[in-house]
């Protein structure tokens, strides 16, 4: 791959997404030695600068990163000079005057990570930029997909929820709608104002019609921090209309998957027997992400080896 | 001091002067304007193949002066204006403190009688701002005042709103409208579409222009007041201007240069020197208020010249301030995009720039090159060539959306009361 930077799905090509996943899979075994160490980036280091509380992500890229052998630094917002005022540029480019070769942000601001690209020298990786992208979620997404299906291709992909806030669900519309997949958005109209049928995707409000003949389903957190912004009425009314529930689930394909970024809100948009069920593969997505997350740290740094 | 402006093409729509005349300025005035004139002691300028145009005025600029004099004050504004080709500005009262008193009123007059060119006061419409209670309009127009308007922050109550109209009526000055229902805009980043979807960005829909400017006319309409709807944006926003205008509402508008010129497709570079509000809109609207200006809708351009400091403007999307300057970028880009193509006639381009603002603010004297009246005078080279480069500004930010651009047309003289304020021959 020919690219110092992850900063978006929207940028790669079909091509670029196949050279990931590809490569993933390499690295999937990797995980499953006695002793899950290569040495394809030793002496390299890498930060992760994250300005919004994660568990999944931030451990998944310091795995990713140890996995290969760099030197891996944590750095979280709680415990940094932000809170002293200092701005997100003077913060990056003192944490680069210590040579760090790669920075993974998670930043508040939709294109906080190509205002990075802008004045820093290290490659950088988007681990979520406000409600812009997510790209390795799509990517692990993607993979997990692939390992459950054999191909993305001719997939019918059900993302459901809150899709207007939602960085996963923009990254997810790019992956799959460029690897052949079809995609249907559902949920509260509000949450996916009428714009958004302009994007490679099919609109349904009706996620009972939706579900039909679905291959995967990606059901997305309900921010339950945006529920006094009157999208919706009541949590109530949302888990009537829009939760997966067992006899929902039962409209799609037999062997349909059911998907989720985490954390999960269970009762709300994910019924617990769905969530535990054997359709779930919820936690093969984790696993995967380790993967994918392996992938694109080598792939971005080891362009100059 | 004379001054003699020898073969300049001179276009001057008010009183229908449109050919090669040589212009001459004695004591502030234009003494006489004719096919050839001779003067042995005057400073004379060979305009061949120059327009001569009434001087131009911004009516929307800020300047920071009092409160953020690091990204502007009156005299840098003044200097970036005179090089624009500006020969006067309307500043805007979003100053720190507000300019929402008589006495306000006269410390930016007083600031402007020592700057290179006229400045004219907008007050605010109600008590710092707050859209509660009506400031002291009568006394401030006595003061210099040429308009009223909270710019920045509508006024949201309609009573205050219809107080003020009819406050206004004895003045027989506009209230300046930045429409926006607030509510509807709340947190937003930039025009609400699929495109700004893809980016993240937060939606201004255009119905918070739209819904802010429909009601707002209704309300002049109501009180016979007179409004001037500021940078207009979205198409349907010019459609309710002119179905008002058609019922006999007393109402002008203005649109930007950037507005006119960029749409929110250059915005996948998160570049906060694209974000201002009214934010850019579709291709589709940038289409409408091209028509708009061709038309006649649409009355005046003016920059919304907004200075920030680099360090304010450097940051990620969602913590820079909005606003971009336009006073040294405007003349330019207007040359190079509409006159030149023979999008607009060079008296459009006066009308727009220099005759409907002096209407619109009621300033005597104006938009019109003729003997007797003070020398107010800008003229334009048109195949002179630049590139737009902030860090040449006069003004102290350089905040512009249009780093780098090749442009055709330029101004190279402007003469404030018979001065000469700003020269690049």
């Amino acid at each position: 791959m020919e690219r110092k930077h992850l900063l978006s799905i929207e940028e790669l090509s079909r091509g670029e997404i196949e050279e990931i996943l590809e490569t993933s899979r390499g690295f999937i075994e990797i995980s499953k030695r006695p002793i899950k160490k290569v040495p394809v980036l030793r002496g390299k280091t890498v930060v992760n600068l994250f300005f919004e509380p994660s568990t999944r992500t931030r451990s998944s890229f310091e795995i990713a990163a140890k996995r290969l052998s760099a030197d891996v630094m944590n750095f979280s917002s709680s415990v940094s000079s932000v809170r002293k005022g200092e701005t997100l540029k003077d913060t990056v480019l003192n944490l680069e005057a210590m040579k760090t070769d790669l920075i993974i942000i998670r930043h508040p601001a939709s294109g906080a990570a190509k205002f990075l690209t802008t004045f820093c020298s290290s490659s950088v990786v988007n681990a979520g930029d406000g409600t812009h992208e997510h790209p390795t979620q799509a990517l692990l997404d993607g993979m997990t997909v692939l390992e459950n299906k054999g191909r993305l291709d001719g997939m019918k992909i059900v993302i459901v929820g809150d899709i207007l806030h939602s960085r996963v669900a923009r990254s997810d519309i790019f992956l799959f709608s460029k690897m052949g997949s079809k995609v249907v958005l559902s949920g509260p109209p509000p949450l996916i104002p009428p714009y958004f049928s302009e994007l490679p995707v099919e609109v349904d409000y009706n996620l009972d019609r939706a579900l039909e003949g679905a291959d995967v389903v990606i059901m997305l957190r309900l921010q339950l921090e945006r529920m006094h912004g009157g999208f919706f009425p009541t949590v109530r009314e949302y888990r009537e209309k829009y939760q997966l529930t067992p006899e929902r689930l039962n409209r799609t394909k037999p062997d349909a998957i059911v998907m989720h970024p985490g954390p999960i809100n269970r009762g709300i948009e994910l019924a617990a027997e769905v969530a535990d069920s054997g359709r779930s593969v919820i936690l093969e997505q984790v696993e995967k992400g380790v993967a994918v997350r392996m992938a694109v740290l080598s792939l971005l740094l080891g362009g100059e080896k | 001091m004379k001054i003699l402006l020898k073969n300049g093409k001179v276009v001057s729509p008010l009183n229908k002067i449109n050919g090669t005349f040589d212009v001459l300025i004695e004591d502030g005035e234009v003494k006489e304007i004719a096919k050839k004139i001779e003067c042995e002691d005057c400073k004379t300028y060979d305009l061949t193949r120059m327009v001569v145009v009434p001087g131009l005025i911004d009516m929307h600029v800020h300047f920071r002066e009092p409160g953020r004099e690091d990204a502007e004050d009156i005299k840098s504004g003044a200097e970036a204006a005179a090089r624009g080709g500006f020969v006067a500005v309307a500043m805007m009262p979003n100053t720190d403190p507000p300019v929402d008193d008589p006495l306000r009123v006269r410390y930016v007059v007083e600031k402007g009688k020592s700057s290179k060119v006229f400045v004219f006061p907008i007050g605010a419409f109600t008590k710092r701002r707050e859209g509660k209670e009506l400031t002291e309009m009568v006394l401030m127009a006595e003061e210099g005042a040429v308009g009223f308007s909270d710019d920045g922050s509508p006024v949201s109550d309609p009573l205050i709103l219809r107080r003020g109209f009819e406050y206004l009526l004895s003045l027989d000055l506009p209230y300046l409208d930045h429409a926006e229902d607030v509510r509807l805009s709340q947190d937003g980043l930039a025009n609400e579409s699929a495109f700004t979807a893809k980016l993240g960005l937060r939606g201004i829909p255009w119905i918070s222009e739209a819904a802010a400017i429909a009601r707002d006319l209704l309300i002049a309409e109501f009180t016979g007041g007179r409004i001037h709807i500021q940078h207009v944006s979205t198409r349907r926003a010019l459609e309710i201007i002119e179905e008002a205008r058609t019922k006999g509402v007393r109402v002008t508008c203005e649109v930007t240069p950037h507005h006119l010129i960029l749409d929110e497709t250059v915005l996948d570079s998160y570049n906060t020197n694209f974000k201002m509000n009214p934010p850019l809109r579709s291709p589709a609207d940038r289409d409408a208020l091209v028509r708009g200006i061709k038309s006649g809708l649409i009355d005046a351009i003016a920059s919304d010249h907004a200075p920030h400091t680099e360090d304010d403007k450097n940051v990620e999307f969602n913590a820079a301030p909005f606003g971009v300057i336009g006073l040294e970028t405007t003349v330019p880009l207007i040359w190079d995009r509409f006159v030149s193509k023979k999008e607009i006639s060079v008296r459009k381009f006066v009308e727009l720039l220099s005759v409907n603002p002096a209407k619109i603010l009621n300033l005597k004297g104006f938009g019109k090159i003729d003997k007797g009246l003070s020398a107010n005078i800008t003229v334009i080279n048109p195949n002179k060539e630049i590139i737009i480069k902030g860090e040449k500004f006069a003004s102290k930010s350089k905040n512009t959306p249009f780093e780098g651009w090749k442009l055709k047309g330029a101004p190279v003289l402007t003469i404030v009361e018979g001065e000469v304020v700003f020269e690049a021959l």
